[in-house]
């Protein structure tokens, strides 16, 4: 992946945002991957978890905002487990989706599922779908 | 004993048979399960965002319930109820500013909430409370020669402080050493605390698929026969996803998926109509009639 990195982008108030929601220090990452190495969706990703970590620290908000990646992460908590710096990663990518989502770009359309998708899953499954993907 | 009790919504209805089973057993082993009167939604998961009180809010109405039901202490049997229920009490009671926030917000209740909730999964009540040593007496029909693999999820166990007191978060042990005191053969497997794929199963069902094969086939290769869950959304991914699992991965052998109250029901002698075996997608009865259970 070829990246242009500029003080300009670092200094982009969407850092300061993913921080502020998050509630980490993104620097307090030195890119150790041991994140992306435990992590159980990383087959599924375009990117993998230390490299969101990166490309947020740098500001390159499009890589992030238009990634398959933070919609695939279940917040299942190994990485948040394994950080050795004791950074949440997960909050970190729940931040970007957030940035998306309360601009109302929903990523499930609920009414685009067939009423036999929506009749055969548990409440559990919907509810907790909608509470991550929709605004 | 009397326990308060929180169910949740899937155990109302795709996962009746977890709560019908553990009622059956509680009710052997005398303790009294007392539903709360009035309860509503857990929101299913935490919110991670810092500024996001409002999704907390649903989980801290629950234990209002449980306080003016003149208790202090709650029991779910659901893991991302009790990830949900115990977190969001974490959040304010380390945070003044959001307790009082929220008891602003919810002006109109008529209890104040003060962090003063004690949340309980039932694991943790059947080991600190009731006590393995007396459940073990209780046996009336040992699983003798079911290997059993457990799976933990997530929520069972993660975050650190938050999942069960007293397990490691990477090798957490309380339900193999719960389901050996039932008789059964425990089978340790690499993949028991890995992510199900969670909600990605409503729309994106082939990760879930992925994510059962690796795990069943991993269960299987340690010797498995039956696994268990304590998670309605893990055991849908589990069990009901096995459909598709088997369509995208041709190798892969079905395998029964139970909530580990079934099998404790089933242990202490409970009829057929707790076990709600029916509900199950891959029928566990066969592996249970070969082993003399059933």
């Amino acid at each position: 992946m070829r990246v242009n990195i500029s003080r300009r982008r670092i200094k982009d108030p969407f850092v300061k945002k993913v921080e502020e929601l998050s509630g980490q220090n993104l620097l307090a990452c030195y890119q150790c991957g041991k994140c992306s190495a435990g992590c159980p969706a990383v087959s599924q990703m375009d990117i993998l978890p230390n490299q969101i970590i990166r490309l947020a620290q740098l500001g390159l908000k499009e890589e992030l905002l238009e990634s398959k990646a933070i919609w695939v992460c279940a917040s299942c908590m190994t990485c948040n487990t394994r950080c050795p710096k004791g950074i949440n990663i997960a909050e970190v990518i729940e931040a970007v989706r957030l940035i998306l989502l309360r601009k109302s770009k929903d990523h499930l359309i609920v009414k685009e599922l067939s009423a036999e998708e929506r009749a055969q899953v548990p409440p559990i499954a919907l509810i907790s779908s909608m509470r991550k993907f929709t605004s | 004993m009397k326990i308060s009790y929180y169910p949740g919504c899937t155990l109302k209805n795709n996962a009746k048979n977890f709560e019908d089973s553990t009622l059956c057993a509680m009710k052997q082993l005398g303790v009294e399960v007392e539903e709360l009167s009035r309860w509503n939604c857990c929101g299913t998961v935490y919110s991670l965002a810092t500024d996001d009180l409002m999704h907390h809010l649903a989980p801290i109405r629950n234990l209002i319930r449980v306080k003016e039901a003149g208790s202090d202490s709650v029991m779910t049997l659901c893991a991302m109820c009790y990830n949900t229920l115990k977190r969001a009490d974490e959040r304010i009671k380390n945070d003044p500013e959001s307790l009082e926030r929220i008891n602003e917000f919810m002006y109109l209740e008529k209890t104040e909430y003060k962090g003063d909730v004690k949340v309980l999964h039932l694991l943790e009540l059947l080991r600190d409370e009731v006590t393995f040593e007396k459940i073990a007496e209780k046996v009336k029909n040992p699983l003798k020669n079911l290997k059993v693999a457990n799976y933990y999820g997530c929520f069972l166990v993660r975050p650190r402080g938050i999942g069960l007191p007293g397990e490691d978060v990477e090798n957490p042990t309380i339900m193999e050493k719960f389901m050996s005191l039932l008789g059964a053969d425990a089978v340790d497997f690499p993949y028991k605390t890995e992510c199900c794929g969670a909600y990605q199963t409503v729309d994106k069902p082939e990760i879930v698929a992925e994510r059962t094969n690796q795990i069943l086939t991993s269960a299987q290769k340690q010797g498995a026969e039956v696994v268990v869950v304590s998670c309605p959304l893990c055991a849908f991914n589990l069990d009901r996803r096995q459909e598709e699992t088997v369509q995208l991965y041709p190798e892969f052998k079905n395998m029964p998926v139970l909530y580990f109250t079934q099998l404790l029901a089933l242990a202490l002698g409970c009829g057929e109509e707790a076990l709600g075996f029916d509900l199950n997608y891959i029928d566990p009865k066969p592996v249970l009639k070969e082993k003399g259970l059933i």
